[in-house]
């Protein structure tokens, strides 16, 4: 068992209370973890600036070169935790243990985050357009077509609300620091492991330690993180999206209800994209936001969401250990249940069939967790009330609507496959602003392109271009 | 159970039977109490005894202290006197009400016999950054100034308005109003009044101290020296990020559990050595704390056990048998200075936890 401190600003600080992470099959604890109350935070934002300043004290470059070590360190280094150390196969086997996603999963997910920090420097690159880096150092500089640019940066700190549920967002914020942005990081209470691994990775790469600081609490101090921080993201539900929502300090990442749409020129070759649709569904335990939770067609969509139960409802709940496993346990106690009630309980609507009925019971209730099975859906309109739901499980409504109104009808779109030839159609999906990503052709909604931007470049979050202008100083 | 706490039961009984004496009296008794004994089919004065007797009380429902009228409350035997209405919360609905006539006064009078002279000095003025409005909190706090010789010094705080804010997810306008309460005080503090103690809650504690600190000031530099401060948020580490870092040398910090019904419950020393532990001890026989089953309120947890506060008030102005609290918490056993169980943990109740909403107190 692990003792993990508060870090403020690299200092360790072991509270006077403390919550047990658990094994969610075993009940055996894996981690104390101390908890901070928010004054503390409050008393430590005196320290932020500093962050930014031990950052800003070595060039981007370096940065971005350090942060290749520390890929290395987090994917293949034993680092020390709190009050021991870790493997990186200790750490697949708590976050499973604890978030109850497959260790394969886990290990899958660590690479990811690996790729990320070793190709840094082609994703700053990317987000900032080629900027030469030193002008977010220096606050200006001149351009490669001889412009004066400035970039000034919002915050000396990121605040981070991290979630419990899903490993896989930390990509989101492994940027911040080569752009010599300091970290402010709230675990979820079950997935303390990324946020310090990657904090042990970093100092022992060569980030100083005051640019890091951790804070573990419940939601009084998450809500104490945004408060205090010039920048924050954040990752919940609904109500969490909608209590931020306009607040420029504040990127929230929230249900995605990403979708893969055929056009009617492709819907009837439906068969050729089953594929990605199963793979949109249900990979990587269709817990992210990123996961399809709706296919949506103007006409075969029975026989789509025939074929996707047959693909995906004999899926069965498996150890965590098994590297075939594919669905993620849900930890809470009651969880599932309550997920699989929420359903239950609209199944009656007219015109709604539970296409995976045939393969057996849905929930699958353990001693200490639960199981939801992959569950698809036929909706035979986008009025149904499960026509447009996501949930933390491979879940997905097969929805018939004609192709014209499914713009307007589909709502707020985070990943949208749409898989059409149509010029027009295609033209009206770019200038829809109610989708973020969008993938013209069929490509999965998990399939990301790192050196693109995710809600929001992260960029553009933290740094405000504005006018700069000097007679004295050399750009 | 030792001599002292044999003592202290024997005292317990003793005024027990002295006060359903009284609420059950004809002569003196609250139509409230009297109704209920000519429906019950009982006889309180005889069948109470003692304390443990009080259990053939059904759960006092706390639903009984909302709405009037009032005057269903008062002792006959008080007839003429002045009378007080406080009120809890109120947030929604009508609020819960306690009438009063000198339990406030004797309550903090006895409280005001723990604080140590040396951070507390006799004479001194005082500030109270708590709620004003219908509390019994606002008055009790000016009487336990006056009671020390001291002005006590107030502030406009309601807060049913901050509760309301938070609900409605309005943050910044919550934080808009805590720094206009904190401001009256930062005010008040610099404007030579001589003020050296304070009542106030561990979040506008935190404000005040952050406010002070941001004017170059501290608690310390304007003069404070005792902080008597209540409310569930006060836990260990709170104390001890408080005394560590807040507070400094020189500043002493007393943490209480109360509310409008019970009166104030004191808590032993708070040290490092003892991991900043808070355990409260209430004014026994006045007010009695049990820590209950959560299954069984009549069943007492064993030592260290979570349970339930269940809360006895018994004084010539209120008898309140076996009122089940919002709180949780451990029982603790008697100390040299409190011959009888304490609490330990204050916690809001499981059960109603995640429906409490902490304004700023």
């Amino acid at each position: 068992m692990l003792n993990l401190p508060i870090l403020r600003w690299g200092q360790p600080y072991t509270s006077l209370e403390q919550d047990s992470v658990v094994h969610f099959l075993t009940g055996k604890t894996l981690a104390k973890v101390s908890q901070a109350n928010t004054g503390l935070l409050g008393r430590d934002m005196r320290m932020a600036s500093r962050a930014r300043d031990v950052l800003a004290e070595i060039p981007i470059p370096e940065l971005i070169e350090i942060m290749k070590k520390a890929g290395d360190l987090y994917l293949n280094g034993t680092l020390r935790m709190g009050d021991g150390e870790q493997s990186p196969e200790d750490f697949a086997r708590q976050q499973s243990a604890s978030t109850g996603l497959p260790e394969h999963m886990c290990a899958g997910n660590m690479k990811k985050n690996h790729f990320v920090l070793h190709h840094m420097d082609q994703i700053l690159d990317c987000l900032t357009r080629g900027l030469n880096l030193d002008i977010l150092t220096r606050g200006y500089g001149m351009e490669s077509r001889g412009v004066v640019v400035s970039y000034q940066t919002q915050s000396p700190v990121l605040g981070l609300v991290l979630p419990s549920n899903s490993p896989g967002v930390h990509t989101l914020w492994l940027p911040v620091i080569p752009m010599q942005v300091g970290l402010l990081l709230k675990p979820g209470p079950q997935e303390p492991w990324t946020p310090y691994r990657m904090a042990a990775a970093f100092t022992e790469a060569g980030i100083p330690k005051e640019a890091i600081a951790i804070y573990p609490g419940g939601g009084d101090m998450g809500a104490e993180v945004v408060r205090r921080a010039g920048r924050s993201m954040i990752f919940g539900g609904t109500a969490t999206v909608e209590r931020y929502k306009g607040d420029p300090r504040v990127q929230v990442h929230g249900p995605g209800f990403s979708k893969i749409l055929l056009g009617d020129d492709v819907v009837d070759q439906w068969e050729k994209y089953i594929d990605i649709m199963a793979d949109s569904v249900y990979l990587n335990s269709g817990r992210g936001c990123i996961n399809c939770s709706g296919v949506w067609a103007s006409r075969h969509t029975k026989e789509i969401a025939q074929a996707l139960a047959e693909r995906l409802g004999p899926i069965e709940a498996k150890p965590p250990e098994d590297p075939t496993a594919a669905l993620a346990a849900f930890t809470i106690p009651g969880s599932a249940k309550a997920i699989w009630n929420s359903i239950a309980g609209k199944l009656d609507e007219t015109g709604v069939t539970h296409m995976t009925a045939p393969f057996g019971p849905r929930l699958v209730e353990r001693e200490r967790c639960g199981y939801l099975r992959p569950t698809v859906i036929h909706c035979d309109s986008p009025a149904a009330g499960l026509a447009n739901t996501e949930f933390m499980y491979p879940y997905v409504s097969v929805v018939e609507c004609p192709q014209e109104q499914m713009l307007g009808k589909i709502g707020p779109t985070l990943v949208c496959s749409a898989v059409t030839h149509d010029a027009q159609w295609t033209r009206q999906l770019i200038d829809a602003r109610h989708i973020d990503r969008l993938n013209i052709g069929p490509l999965p909604t998990i399939k990301l392109d790192w050196l693109q931007p995710h809600e929001g470049n992260i960029v553009e979050f933290l740094f405000r271009p504005r006018a700069f202008q000097t007679l004295d100083i050399a750009v | 159970m030792t001599t002292a706490g044999n003592e202290a039961r024997v005292q317990l009984d003793a005024h027990t039977r002295q006060i359903v004496e009284w609420h059950f009296n004809p002569e003196t008794g609250c139509p409230f109490w009297l109704e209920f004994a000519a429906k019950a089919g009982w006889d309180p004065r005889k069948e109470v005894q003692c304390f443990e007797d009080l259990k053939k009380f059904p759960p006092f429902q706390d639903e009984w202290l909302r709405g009037g009228p009032v005057r269903k409350w008062a002792p006959k035997g008080f007839a003429g006197k002045p009378m007080f209405i406080f009120e809890t919360g109120g947030t929604t609905g009508i609020p819960k009400s306690r009438l009063a006539f000198e339990d406030f006064r004797v309550d903090y009078e006895m409280f005001s016999d723990t604080l140590p002279e040396r951070y507390f000095p006799r004479g001194a003025n005082w500030l109270m950054l708590g709620p004003s409005g219908p509390r019994r909190l606002r008055l009790a706090v000016e009487h336990l100034c006056q009671h020390r010789g001291g002005i006590c010094f107030c502030v406009d705080l309601d807060p049913r308005w901050v509760v309301k804010l938070i609900r409605q997810g309005l943050m910044e306008q919550m934080e808009l109003y805590k720094s206009h309460v904190i401001e009256q005080a930062v005010t008040l503090l610099g404007a030579g009044h001589e003020i050296r103690c304070m009542f106030t809650t561990p979040k506008l504690l935190e404000a005040l101290a952050e406010a002070l600190e941001a004017r170059g000031s501290s608690i310390r530099q304007v003069g404070i020296t005792g902080i008597f401060a209540g409310g569930t948020e006060f836990t260990p580490q709170y104390t001890r990020f408080a005394t560590e870092e807040l507070l400094g040398e020189g500043v002493y910090l007393t943490p209480t559990y109360g509310n409008t019904l019970m009166g104030l419950a004191c808590s032993k020393p708070v040290t490092a050595e003892d991991g900043y532990k808070i355990a409260y001890y209430a004014p026994q026989p006045r007010a009695v704390i049990e820590v209950v089953k959560f299954d069984n309120c009549d069943q007492v947890v064993g030592y260290g056990e979570t349970g339930r506060v269940r809360l006895t008030t018994l004084t010539q102005e209120t008898f309140i048998p076996g009122f089940l609290e919002r709180d949780e918490g451990e029982r603790e056993r008697p100390i040299e200075k409190f011959a009888w169980d304490g609490i330990s943990g204050v916690r809001p109740f499981r059960q109603f936890a995640s429906s409490t909403t902490v304004g700023v107190y």
